[in-house]
């Protein structure tokens, strides 16, 4: 075929200045390890930081003797405070970071909808439905009561069934799953409230507010494990579907015509979100503005080819989320903000930067 | 203007050579029928007992007024969606009945363009091309960055690999487009109006491409004089019906030109023996 010899790549139509024109696929090779010695960094130093400081030196003797270096072990209570609080903690906000943004990418871009984000299928809304559920209705299981964990992720999952159930046999179908969700969020508040507001002894609201609002006080090496494996496999499903997610950007019958069922991968895909954002809910409550941001952020860096979006979202999330709660447990010591709060503050204007952006482009 | 490749024959989808001189790469041109298509959207008829055949390499010109059926005409064809009644064969194997991976490594398919605010560089757009030959969780491999980098370069845009799509102006993310379709290295290539948003350089470009081209090709047309030029055969629908059929001189008369598009003609006829269409005044 003898198409002409190549025009000269001078931007068409540059009447501003447009985006360097970098390979996203080479920023992801050198930049993405880059972000990754820096969570790790990133994790020695919020470990160090708070009320009681340790130097990071004791940070990383402390993790070496419990993982079975031979090195001097610290004293019982700074290695404790390590062990036992802080780095479960820091664990968590990175883990739930991590999700959180990689359920957000991928929801973006499986509903074309820029505003999608974790929390889009009911999952948070039946959370606090379900921990509400088990504090005030007192359920038990058998013996003991149901913990509250348990109860917020039953309630995630029956917010999401109940998501399915109303989306029908299109459930893959974008528009009618997002109106389901919306549907069934507003039916889940208004029956916490209900519960709430039924029960005059538990008037004290907290317990809800760390649902809606979330927190990682209730972080353990329980909670840490658990959501490791949610995250590392919802990511590993995710990175998996990568160029089916890429096609969907450019709709249905491209999707379909490069192979991929959409119908069914889309199904898939906001099953596993469903359960990440589930999971992650139960141990933290509805941390907000990580999985709407993060993404956002993440592709103005590296662009929205998913093979390296969705692991860079994990790195980036799981940095964010970090600082956001180091600053959240300690500016206000020994007052906490809740980290929710915090994630708004600074999310919010990055938002409004990439917002600004994505309009002004043609 | 010869359509080339017909000699193929319709093989199947057997191994898919590299090298050599047609392009797309590796397409083995296939034979496309289709007969007795009805198709409908809520108890709305919009295609009736359409037929359509196109041999091994040719390329066929789809035409007819907005709203006739075009577009749901190809993606039938495409196997986007499934006909209510009737048959789409490729070399005699119901598309319907091809799993949609081994499909996407015999039909390319261009729609009309609707997402304007990826951000992916042209050169991932184009590699989408190859997801239907790699296994799911590979990467990119050098063979593929290598094809696609050529098409690229094929469509006029070798400076453009790493452009953002959300970048590009509608012409450029057209050939981008096609691009990706011609590095999946299709046996039958289908284009929603391609030439939408080209200027008539590249309008002339991308048709003779086509008409050169290796695969089986059928494209859905406005401009009857380039449908004429380039295209071998023609089908002009009316209504969701086919109302002629065959070489654009059978085709493209003043009377079935005034009966389907209400607007009235004269026609030469060039030394190649095509049609040219010089359109009178529309007020009567």
């Amino acid at each position: 075929m003898s198409l002409p010899a190549a025009r000269s790549p001078v931007p068409a139509r540059g009447r501003r200045d447009s985006p360097p024109p970098t390979g996203f696929s080479r920023n992801g090779r050198y930049v993405l390890p880059l972000a990754v010695l820096l969570l790790l960094v990133t994790i020695a130093a919020a470990v160090s930081v708070g009320s009681a400081d340790l130097p990071v030196d004791s940070v990383l003797r402390a993790v070496a003797s419990h993982v079975g270096l031979p090195v001097q072990p610290l004293p019982a209570l700074p290695d404790s405070i390590v062990w036992d609080l802080r780095l479960p903690r820091v664990l968590l906000a990175a883990l739930v970071g991590a999700g959180l943004a990689v359920c957000g990418a991928v929801l973006q871009a499986l509903t074309r909808n820029p505003l999608a984000d974790p929390f889009l299928l009911g999952v948070s809304s039946g959370a606090s439905t379900g921990a509400v559920a088990v504090l005030v209705l007192g359920i038990r299981i058998g013996a003991g009561p149901v913990d509250l964990t348990t109860g917020a992720f039953v309630g995630s999952m029956a917010a999401f069934g109940a998501v399915l159930l109303l989306a029908g046999r299109q459930a893959g179908e974008p528009t009618r799953i997002v109106l389901a969700g919306v549907a069934v969020s507003q039916l889940f508040s208004a029956v916490t409230s209900l519960i709430v507001i039924s029960d005059a002894h538990t008037q004290d609201t907290r317990s809800v507010t760390f649902w809606l609002l979330g927190s990682l006080t209730a972080a353990s090496w329980a909670s840490v494990t658990l959501s490791a494996v949610v995250v590392a496999v919802g990511l590993l499903v995710c990175w998996a579907g990568a160029s089916a997610l890429d096609a969907f950007a450019f709709g249905t019958d491209t999707a379909r015509s490069l192979g991929f069922s959409p119908g069914r991968t889309r199904l898939l895909l906001f099953t596993v979100t469903a359960l990440m954002a589930a999971a992650l809910v139960a141990a933290s409550g509805a941390i907000g503005f990580v999985g709407l941001t993060v993404p956002h952020a993440v592709r103005f860096l590296f662009g929205s080819g998913h093979r390296t979006l969705l692991p860079a979202c994990a790195v980036i999330g799981a940095i964010f989320l970090i600082w956001a709660d180091t600053v959240a447990r300690t500016v206000f010591s020994p007052q906490e903000l809740p980290v929710g709060v915090l994630t708004a503050l600074l999310g919010v204007p990055v938002f409004a930067l990439v917002m600004r952006r994505r309009t002004g482009a043609p | 203007m010869i359509a080339p490749g017909a000699a193929g024959g319709g093989a199947g989808g057997g191994g898919r050579a590299t090298g050599g001189d047609p392009y797309p790469v590796g397409a083995l041109p296939a034979r496309l029928h289709a007969d007795g298509i009805g198709w409908g959207v809520a108890g709305v008829r919009i295609l009736v007992g359409v037929a359509l055949t196109a041999e091994p390499g040719a390329t066929v010109g789809l035409l007819g007024p907005n709203g006739s059926g075009k577009s749901s005409l190809l993606r039938l064809l495409a196997g986007l969606a499934r006909p209510e009644s009737g048959r789409v064969l490729l070399d005699d194997v119901a598309v319907g009945a091809i799993p949609r991976r081994a499909l996407a490594q015999r039909i390319a398919v261009v729609t009309q363009q609707v997402a304007t605010d990826v951000e992916m560089s042209a050169l991932e757009v184009v590699l989408l091309g190859r997801t239907p030959y790699r296994p799911r969780l590979a990467g990119v491999g050098a063979a593929d960055l290598d094809l696609a980098r050529r098409a690229l370069a094929e469509a006029g845009l070798a400076g453009f690999e790493q452009r953002r799509w959300s970048s590009l102006s509608g012409g450029e993310r057209q050939r981008v487009d096609l691009a990706r379709a011609l590095v999946q290295e299709p046996d039958l290539l289908l284009l929603d109006e391609p030439t939408n948003h080209l200027d008539i350089r590249h309008q002339l470009e991308l048709l003779r491409s086509l008409a050169e081209s290796a695969s089986t090709v059928v494209v859905t047309l406005h401009d009857l004089n380039l449908a004429a030029q380039y295209c071998d055969r023609l089908v002009l629908l009316h209504c969701g019906r086919v109302v002629a059929a065959g070489t654009p001189a059978e085709v493209l008369t003043t009377s079935r030109i005034e009966q389907v598009y209400q607007v009235r003609t004269d026609i030469d006829v060039t030394d190649d023996g095509r049609p040219r269409i010089w359109y009178r005044d529309h007020a009567t």
